[in-house]
């Protein structure tokens, strides 16, 4: 499965996505989508080396998928920090037109059909 | 209110120097993450989902109109507009920049605030109740006890590396609303038989995931040795508690593995070794720290007001306010007014940056300067003369905090879940959201009756699910959230761990499974007066399982 690289800027703490060019960019949509573990591991490494050079912390590897065309995060709680929170559409990288493409879908009692 | 004197303001303004150079020496890259990390949990900061988080101090819940003031205007400044109240009566900012957080720190230290223990393996933040000094039913006001732990624990040497955090609550009433039983260690106020004050004391209760109700250690402790016996219970647990599994460090499972009779001879015999003039608190002492917390000069008023009946006779829904979020004051004339931080479809626990001004501006001009942060993620004006309470309610209404649902259906207990939490396993607020919507806080809700549900986002039970009346556990199976429902928890004086009904429901079908059991309970109550938790206990659990799982295609068995 393709793994984008994650991070949070030291600075201020926002989720940030190594890019093609080995920066770090707050657009889910700029990540590199590395297409297998050997260059997982190899962008995982420099991403660690911008951690030491304290550009950033905690940075992983995050699973994505392909839907509908654009690559998103595979599990919910990536999806959500790609995005922003679910219940306030209004923060975080969705309210900026930051979040994956296909982001998650708001819960939303109008959402629900009684049984 | 405690107010700091030098000591105070100059150790908390030190604290805040200490970590801005902390912090200065992190962003030039002098500290790394790793020799970072202690010194900011143990200010309070977080690194979450989206971004760091500021978890501030409410000490025992209790502040005043500047306090509220301030933490609106760093919500503002520094932050997105609002902050979080939690179930630990503190207040969290979701998105502070690393750079800003010792400006904040100074910020708050201007209104003697801070967020030092708020995080870490320490002695936590001394939560109480949140109705201390208005209550009919108190013996003592709990919240002197608990700024003396505060300051006692502050920076404690012996204390400040336990094998996992340790957290204290004080009630001062019969009726318990500080969950004592679900706390490392409960303090029950008391009198004895010659009227004197001391504790009943109970030890190793906590939710998490291995939830268990404190154990008695103590009928009655006297109250000057409040802080001996207590730092004896830290002794006992700081060289006998598991520090080799996180799971396993609280004091709970100490209890537990132990047995509580021999941790009790333990810490027995750890107090009788004391030197028993080190920390005696003489009755000057206590008589000093409870005068902080007396009673404001309340002029005698009617205990009824003609103004109050007139708006009650011809507005439904500020007579259901009053119903349900306007409790009698100890003081003739004056009420208890409790705060919604649940209106239907918002967030639990939010509040915006003009509403925390609002409810200040409440409390200067009706409620002596006093508001109280509740762990049910309310707020409370404790003072409110009775006269005024339309006036009250009218301010409130205008900033859309007049929603009469307090200790209702709707008035539901959230940790922030997988919307903000680095550790959760599935979202809480949109199902407390859902739940709310779907009964609202009108006639249904009232109907329904006193019903306490708490969502937790995963099994570290930030949202006390385990001592609801109804529980909501979320979790993530095969990538998918799903919720597991716990029935008969109790938070009070008759503390319980609910019962797992069986299993869990998807997001989709968990509000239609807690309809199930509402509608379960109405058709099985003995009549309107059987509240949820005292129906559940006389039937048990069969009825609802039988409806949630045996005539219900809501489940997802």
């Amino acid at each position: 499965m393709p793994d984008v690289i994650t991070a949070n800027r030291l600075t201020d703490g926002v989720v940030v996505f190594q890019t093609i060019d080995e920066a770090w960019s707050e657009d889910f949509n700029r990540a590199a989508v590395l297409a297998d573990p050997p260059a997982t591991a190899e962008a995982l490494a420099r991403a660690k080396r911008d951690e030491t050079d304290n550009l950033v912390v905690d940075a992983y590897a995050v699973p994505v998928e392909e839907r509908n065309g654009h690559f998103a995060p595979k599990a919910l709680r990536e999806a959500i920090r790609a995005a922003g929170p679910t219940n306030r559409r209004d923060l975080g990288k969705q309210a900026a037109g930051l979040a994956p493409r296909s982001g998650p879908k708001a819960a939303t009692e109008a959402d629900h059909v009684s049984l | 209110m405690y107010h700091y004197d030098n000591f105070d303001a100059a150790f908390v303004a030190a604290r805040v120097e200490q970590f801005r150079d902390q912090v200065a020496r992190r962003l030039s890259g002098e500290l790394t993450e790793e020799q970072f990390r202690p010194h900011r949990l143990m200010n309070g900061l977080y690194l979450q989902l989206h971004s760091y988080m500021l978890r501030v101090a409410v000490p025992y819940g209790v502040l005043n109109s500047q306090q509220m003031r301030k933490l609106a205007e760093i919500a503002r400044r520094y932050d997105r507009g609002y902050g979080h109240f939690t179930t630990r009566q503190n207040i969290q900012y979701n998105w502070p920049a690393l750079k800003d957080t010792p400006d904040i720190l100074a910020e708050l230290s201007s209104v003697e605030m801070h967020a030092i223990q708020t995080s870490g393996n320490c002695i936590r933040n001394i939560t109480a109740d949140h109705f201390s000094g208005v209550a009919h039913d108190e013996i003592a006001d709990p919240r002197p006890y608990a700024e003396i732990l505060r300051q006692w624990s502050s920076l404690h040497p012996e204390f400040s590396f336990l094998p996992r955090k340790f957290k204290v609550a004080v009630n001062g009433a019969a009726h318990d609303r500080a969950v004592i039983q679900a706390h490392d260690i409960g303090l029950q106020v008391v009198r004895n038989d010659a009227g004197e004050l001391g504790f009943a004391v109970y030890v190793g209760g906590g939710l998490g995931r291995t939830p268990m109700i404190g154990r008695k250690v103590r009928d009655f402790l006297p109250e000057r040795d409040l802080l001996g016996y207590v730092e004896a219970i830290l002794r006992v647990y700081n060289l006998e508690g598991r520090r080799d599994n996180k799971f396993k460090a609280r004091i709970k499972i100490l209890v537990h593995e132990k047995g509580v009779e021999a941790l009790s001879e333990a810490v027995e015999a750890e107090f009788a070794a004391r030197d028993p003039k080190a920390l005696d608190l003489p009755a000057r002492e206590i008589e000093r720290f409870r005068a902080f917390f007396a009673l404001p000069e309340l002029e005698p008023k009617k205990p009824v007001s003609d103004r109050v009946e007139r708006r009650r006779g011809k507005d439904r829904r500020f007579a259901s306010f009053c119903a349900s979020n306007v409790m009698p004051h100890k003081a003739p004339g004056y009420v208890v007014v409790t705060v919604s931080l649940k209106a239907i479809g918002a967030p639990p626990g939010d509040a915006s940056a003009d509403q925390m001004d609002a409810v200040a501006d409440l409390a200067e001009d009706y409620s002596h300067d006093e508001v109280r942060v509740s762990h049910e993620q309310n707020l409370i004006l404790p003072h409110v003369a009775l006269d005024d309470l339309p006036a009250v309610y009218d301010r409130l209404a205008s900033v859309d905090l007049s929603t009469p649902n307090a200790g209702g259906i709707s008035d539901i207990i959230a940790c922030p879940g997988l919307d903000y939490c680095a550790l959760a396993t599935a979202r809480s607020i949109p199902i407390a959201q859902r739940i709310a919507q779907r009964f609202g806080d009108g006639p249904r809700a009232r109907s329904i009756g006193p019903l306490k549900i708490k969502i937790s986002g995963c099994i570290n039970a930030c949202g006390h699910h385990h001592v609801g009346h109804i529980g909501i556990l979320g979790l993530e199976r095969a990538g998918e959230e799903t919720y597991q429902i716990t029935l008969g928890g109790s938070a009070d004086e008759q503390a319980a761990i609910g019962q797992i009904v069986g299993p869990g429901f998807s997001s989709e079908n968990v509000v239609e499974a807690i309809e199930t059991i509402v509608d379960t309970y109405i058709g099985l109550r003995r009549d309107e007066a059987e509240p949820f938790v005292d129906a559940f206990r006389r039937v048990g659990i069969a009825p609802f399982k039988e409806a949630l799982y045996e005539r219900s295609a809501g489940s997802d068995i």
